[in-house]
């Protein structure tokens, strides 16, 4: 692991002697833009589906641990 | 010590009312029963992927044009990691380092940014007693969870809670008339942040600040931050310091409770969202946002103080579409006087006739006609009927519609033109009130009240009330 580790921070390291000023980071590597969506419904799953794996729901409601116990949780 | 003036900066979360989620085509809903608008996207099952609304762009387009905000060729969502049940995925889809809209203005108020993200789930504490600490067990609905939202960050510009209620309500106001959102602050569709913090005044620095949550009305929120003002002032009178943090206003204890301690931005691990390409707004989209651009509140008030209109009556009529679409109709109509007459009219006459019947009205669906109102105006403006009878015939227009000369001629309140009728009514009033007149005479004026209602009542209120004054006056120090 501590080779691998090596190789990928000495191709890293590579970057850096390129001259990037002015060049944006790379947040995407595919080159598309505006992938959207019309406004329109699509019907939405059963409830007993998607509480089937919930542990023991309320009321058609997904339960949790309190999430108040602790304040600053 | 220097006074502190107060420095206060507002965040604001606007529910776009789209048809469906920010990701998914879920239905927006509010009220129904809990989860049954959900899916696997927006319940964040492995493998699926998230789309975005392209309404909710256009939307938030138009709250970015609406602020004249500049709009970023090409923005991008990341990734906002926390962990907490209200959010499936474990993080929010936001935006981070370049937001769809920045470095706009409303009114005095400069917008630092404007950003889209999804909402979270609604959380319901078992046991809850109407405060967020001290209940058992949580329950999760995931029906508002992926509702398309516009955050909305101010510069720190205001310098009083009352300053920032009343700047809150502009922006209410200003995102209402673009129809992109219910803004109904109960209901959370609307919900409003404030950063606060005080400085010695004249100081250009910013002091550690504070967050109030959530607070779900302006009268609330200018409590709210009045309140936290004032801790902070005695907290730096006694020589303590600020702690940043999230504070809770509870409206009825009017207390302020922490609730974290304030997360900084790394906390947060912001990082890309892989699975959403980015978003680069083009020409058609940006023409399509301004062209559904109505003239917005602080545009018309503007206008309307260019006419010559006072300040609160044009905040108030620009704050009501249909009541300034009125107005307007009605100055049109009300050619050679000025508009600032015909809106006290509208705004006062003509509203407090419209409050008399059992439910009020609305200018628009009464029976007065702009022409109709614009036309009585003109009666009391070119003095052929006393401003008293123009309320008589207000009520008669509000009652059934109408023309108002057909009113004044029915009704017999033609003004008094004949010098010689009034001056003799006049001289009989003075004489049936010596009292009155001994203290006028003694250099007390307001003692002619008594007067001039002896001749309004002998006239039935026919006689120009400016008029009388000046007769009485000149009778009795002439």
């Amino acid at each position: 692991m501590r080779v691998d580790l090596s190789g990928i921070l000495e191709h890293v390291e590579q970057i850096s002697a390129l001259d990037l000023d002015g060049v944006p980071p790379t947040s995407h590597v595919v080159a598309l833009e505006n992938v959207l969506r019309p406004d329109v419904p699509r019907p939405s799953w059963p409830r007993e589906a998607l509480l089937q794996r919930a542990p023991e729901p309320v009321e058609g409601a997904f339960r949790v641990p309190s999430t108040q116990a602790d304040p600053d949780g | 010590m220097a006074e502190l003036e107060a420095v206060i900066g507002l965040e604001i979360h606007v529910q776009l009312a789209t048809r469906t989620k920010m990701f998914c085509g879920c239905e927006l809903s509010f009220g129904d029963e809990p989860n049954v608008h959900t899916c696997p996207v927006c319940l964040a099952h492995p493998g699926v992927l998230p789309v975005p609304n392209e309404q909710a762009i256009l939307y938030a387009l138009q709250i970015a044009a609406a602020l004249e905000c500049e709009v970023a060729p090409r923005s991008i969502f990341h990734r906002k990691n926390y962990f907490y049940p209200d959010s499936p995925k474990a993080y929010q889809i936001s935006q981070f380092d370049i937001p769809l809209a920045s470095d706009g203005r409303l009114g005095d108020v400069r917008i630092h940014r404007a950003h889209l993200e999804e909402d979270a789930a609604k959380m319901i504490h078992v046991g809850e007693s109407g405060r967020i600490h001290g209940s058992g067990a949580s329950l999760v609905d995931f029906n508002r969870g992926g509702t398309p939202l516009v955050e909305i960050v101010t510069e720190p510009d205001l310098r009083s809670a009352a300053e920032a209620a009343s700047w809150a309500r502009l922006l209410r106001e200003t995102v209402r008339q673009l129809g992109v959102s219910d803004v109904n602050m109960e209901e959370g569709s609307l919900r409003v942040d404030a950063n606060v913090s005080v400085r010695p005044a004249g100081s250009d620095g910013l002091g550690t600040k504070t967050e109030l949550k959530n607070m779900n009305s302006f009268r609330f929120l200018q409590r709210g931050v009045e309140a936290e003002l004032e801790r902070q002032r005695e907290l730096i009178g006694a020589g303590g310091t600020v702690t940043q943090e999230t504070l809770h206003f509870d409206p009825v204890s009017g207390s302020l409770t922490s609730l974290r301690s304030k997360e900084e931005s790394h906390d947060y691990r912001y990082f890309p969202e892989p699975d959403l390409v980015p978003l680069a707004p083009t020409e058609a989209m940006l023409r399509d946002a301004r062209e559904a651009l109505p003239e917005l509140p602080a545009a018309r008030i503007a206008r309307y103080e260019g006419l010559g209109l006072a300040t609160d009556v044009a905040s108030g009529l620009a704050a009501d579409p249909q009541t300034a679409a009125y107005f307007e109709s009605t100055a049109a109509a009300a050619a050679g006087i000025e508009p600032k007459v015909v809106a006290n009219w509208v705004t006062g006459e003509l509203a407090a006739a419209l409050r008399q019947g059992e439910e009020e009205i609305a200018a628009t669906d009464s029976r007065v006609e702009p022409a109709a109102l614009a036309a009585l105006v003109a009666l009391v403006q070119e003095k052929r009927i006393s401003h008293g009878s123009g309320k008589t015939v207000l009520s008669a227009l509000v009652a059934e519609g109408g023309d108002p000369a057909a009113i004044v001629e029915r009704e017999g309140l033609a003004q008094i033109s004949d010098s010689g009728e009034l001056e003799a009514i006049v001289a009989a009033a003075i004489e049936a009130n010596p009292q009155a007149a001994e203290q006028i005479r003694a250099g007390n004026p307001k003692a002619i009240g008594a007067i001039v209602g002896a001749v309004m009542k002998e006239t039935k209120g026919r006689a120009d009330g400016g008029e009388v004054n000046r007769l009485i006056m000149r009778r009795l120090k002439g």
